[in-house]
């Protein structure tokens, strides 16, 4: 065990599934030479050479394009986007081919590839580095969504998704990159696609969360003397929808917090999914903290805009005194 | 300070057949007897599954489809000219390629009348399913080559694509990429003048298409693309280039689409009839059977083997595509993951319940 921030746990992941099976291959802009702009794959080409750590042409749907057709002739490639604001380029790709390639060809292809961005705001960036639409991955049939909030999550996670078979966007909460350290194996080991973590134990109202907004909720929860039941979803999709609905069954009472805006956001789907399977034990209106409807602000206002302890600490307050 | 001139271009344009069927005997690629008559063979054969398919799709019994007419040769070349091995990105309008390259007829029809399984490709063979969205499938090939390096395996991918597709993002990252990583990959313009509507000038003030190569650092050659022979000998050579690692080719097949966009198309409305009657004079088909001729491979008698021949293949072909039982339900459900996920079994279910409990 080795004490690793998330970053390090990526770093370490890639290095795992890389040394592990030779089809595992790294691209994108600034992999190589630099190490990724935020570090996640410093060493890689030194270590595995250019013809497995490729430094890419800047051109976002390109990178996702070319790794659609490595994986379906045999490697698993693991792109990475710079920030999830260029992965729109590469929508398209994802969309209208990545996740349809085992259903349009009757499982006779697959296209086991995992595309990895950093996203979430609080990092001071210019526009278009702090987005949180994981909504618009989710509601794409045939693909896969997870989201690590911890270093021993994103690790495990991370070689789940190289490993699997199918098409997985993989977002890593930049703002958490660095901000905690947790004792995390040197080796390989893997954390299982579509089961969310409980964080921590309590009886009186679930809270759920994921990603970015997870380390902010656990903060949260230091100022509160309500029990609250602490879900980390950690995969949007497939979304483990038992572990939500028992959890809510048990509490009757329920906040969901996510960074990305309202409107049609996971929190949505989320609490539909309790309306339609444990609405005869609510005790209160499911409530969800989010970010605004609006575009995500420059650096000057960003911190209104994220979900402020104080508003998790409300919500979660007015829900459990309803 | 001096100005000088640092690189100039040409571009080549590449005819074995003229329209008579006369060969230029120093640009002939090395085919036997057999293989020029297998290539013909090819042509007729496609060609009638071609009308058999828009004739399916009049009387209601095939879907939407999109003709080859007068594009055989561009297809046909290019694929006899491959590998058992490489790979083909096919789009919509490539299903000569896709019967050269072993494909039932039967599932072909498949795929037109709505059932994926249309598009799981013979055994042993790398047909990738077609694409619909336009130049999107370019970066497949590329990223397919890409790996066949980094596997170090002796496989090219021929990328399938019109004029239209020239104008995409998509295709020119594709070419970028290719450049870049020197990927074995052949690029196979079928330029037939129109994307629908749009002639190609409306695609590119570019004077060629085979030219947009060279600023991408590789090679570009235009064909003939109604000359069979043009069309396999560039493919030949692209792809001899491919295995050896020089990277990849662009090839332009100057053709013409006689037939319209698709099924739910009227031609007539942007084209004039007398720029299609000229067309049909440079057949691909009728050129290369002239050819056979001129070289005593052909006559009447082989001709008529070969129609009754083909005629029952493709009807075959028909007959088996109308006994296929329709797929199930469960179909729908069972190839978006590996697995099937718990909420897509439970809407699964639901269904069911719903369908049968009628």
């Amino acid at each position: 065990m080795v004490e690793m921030n998330l970053i390090q746990a990526v770093n370490s992941g890639l290095k795992c599934a890389m040394e592990g099976d030779a089809s595992v291959v790294v691209l994108g802009e600034d992999v190589g030479m630099d190490g990724g702009v935020f570090r996640a794959t410093e060493g890689l080409l030194k270590k595995f050479g250019p013809a497995r750590v490729m430094d890419t042409p800047l051109a976002e749907s390109g990178i996702v394009g070319v790794a659609i057709g490595m994986a379906v002739a045999g490697l698993r490639p693991v792109p990475e986007i710079q920030f999830s604001g260029f992965l729109y380029m590469a929508y398209g790709q994802l969309v209208n081919h990545a996740a349809r390639v085992r259903n349009r060809s009757r499982g006779k292809f697959t296209c086991p590839l995992v595309v990895r961005t950093p996203y979430s705001g609080g990092i001071r960036a210019l526009e278009h580095h702090s987005e949180s639409l994981e909504a618009i991955y989710a509601h794409v049939p045939g693909l896969k969504v997870v989201i690590p909030s911890s270093p021993y999550d994103a690790k495990g996670l991370l070689i789940s998704a190289i490993k699997g078979n199918d098409p997985v966007v993989f977002m890593e909460p930049s703002r958490l990159y660095r901000a905690v350290k947790e004792e995390v194996p040197e080796g390989s080991y893997t954390v299982p696609i579509g089961k969310a973590k409980i964080v921590k134990e309590g009886s009186q109202i679930t809270v759920i969360s994921w990603g970015s907004m997870l380390q902010q909720t656990r903060l949260a929860l230091n100022h509160t003397n309500v029990d609250v039941e602490l879900i980390d979803l950690r995969t949007l999709k497939p979304l483990d929808v038992e572990t939500i609905i028992t959890s809510v069954k048990k509490t009757g009472r329920c906040v969901i917090v996510q960074e990305a805006p309202r409107t049609g956001g996971f929190a949505s789907e989320i609490i539909a999914l309790v309306n339609e399977q444990a609405i005869f034990s609510l005790k209160a209106p499911v409530a969800r903290v989010t970010g605004f409807d609006t575009i995500f602000p420059l650096y000057k206002l960003e911190d209104h805009y994220l979900p402020s302890t104080e508003r998790i600490i409300n919500a979660i307050e007015a829900t459990a005194n309803y | 300070m001096a100005e000088k001139l640092l690189k100039t271009f040409n571009v080549r344009h590449l005819q074995v057949l003229d329209d008579t069927g006369k060969a230029d005997s120093r640009l002939m690629p090395r085919l036997s007897a057999r293989q020029l008559v297998e290539l013909y063979g090819l042509m007729v054969l496609c060609r009638r599954f071609d009308e058999k398919a828009l004739s399916l799709q009049r009387q209601g019994r095939l879907g939407t489809y999109a003709s080859v007419l007068g594009q055989e040769a561009s297809q046909i070349g290019a694929a006899y000219a491959l590998g058992k091995a490489d790979w083909v990105f096919p789009t919509y309008r490539d299903a000569s390629i896709l019967i050269v390259r072993k494909q039932p007829m039967v599932r072909v029809l498949q795929y037109f009348g709505g059932d994926e399984r249309g598009s799981i490709p013979a055994e042993g063979v790398n047909n990738f399913p077609i694409s619909i969205p336009v130049g999107t499938q370019g970066l497949h090939a590329v990223g397919a080559g890409m790996a066949a390096t980094v596997q170090k395996k002796k496989f090219a991918a021929l990328a399938c694509f019109g004029d239209g597709a020239t104008s995409e993002g998509d295709m020119n990252e594709a070419f970028n990429f290719a450049g870049v990583f020197k990927a074995p990959v052949i690029f196979l313009c079928q330029n037939n003048q129109y994307a629908i509507s749009v002639p190609v000038k409306r695609q590119t003030a570019a004077e060629t298409i085979a030219q947009k190569a060279i600023a991408f650092g590789f090679e570009g050659i235009q064909v003939d693309g109604n000359d069979v022979l043009a069309v396999y000998s560039a493919t030949a050579a692209a792809l001899k280039k491919a295995y050896a690692g020089k990277g990849p080719t662009l090839i332009e097949c100057l053709t013409y689409r006689i037939q319209n966009h698709t099924t739910s198309d009227d031609a007539s409305k942007y084209r004039s009839a007398a720029e299609v009657e000229l067309w049909k004079k440079k057949d691909p088909v009728a050129r290369m059977r002239k050819f056979l001729e001129r070289k005593k491979l052909w006559d009447n008698r082989k001709e008529a083997e070969l129609a009754a021949k083909v005629e029952r293949q493709v009807s075959e072909a028909v007959s088996e595509y109308e006994a296929v039982p329709k797929p199930e339900v469960d179909d729908i459900f069972k190839y978006q993951y590996e697995e099937l996920p718990g909420f897509l079994r439970r809407q699964m279910d639901d269904y069911k319940n719903l369908v049968e409990g009628k």
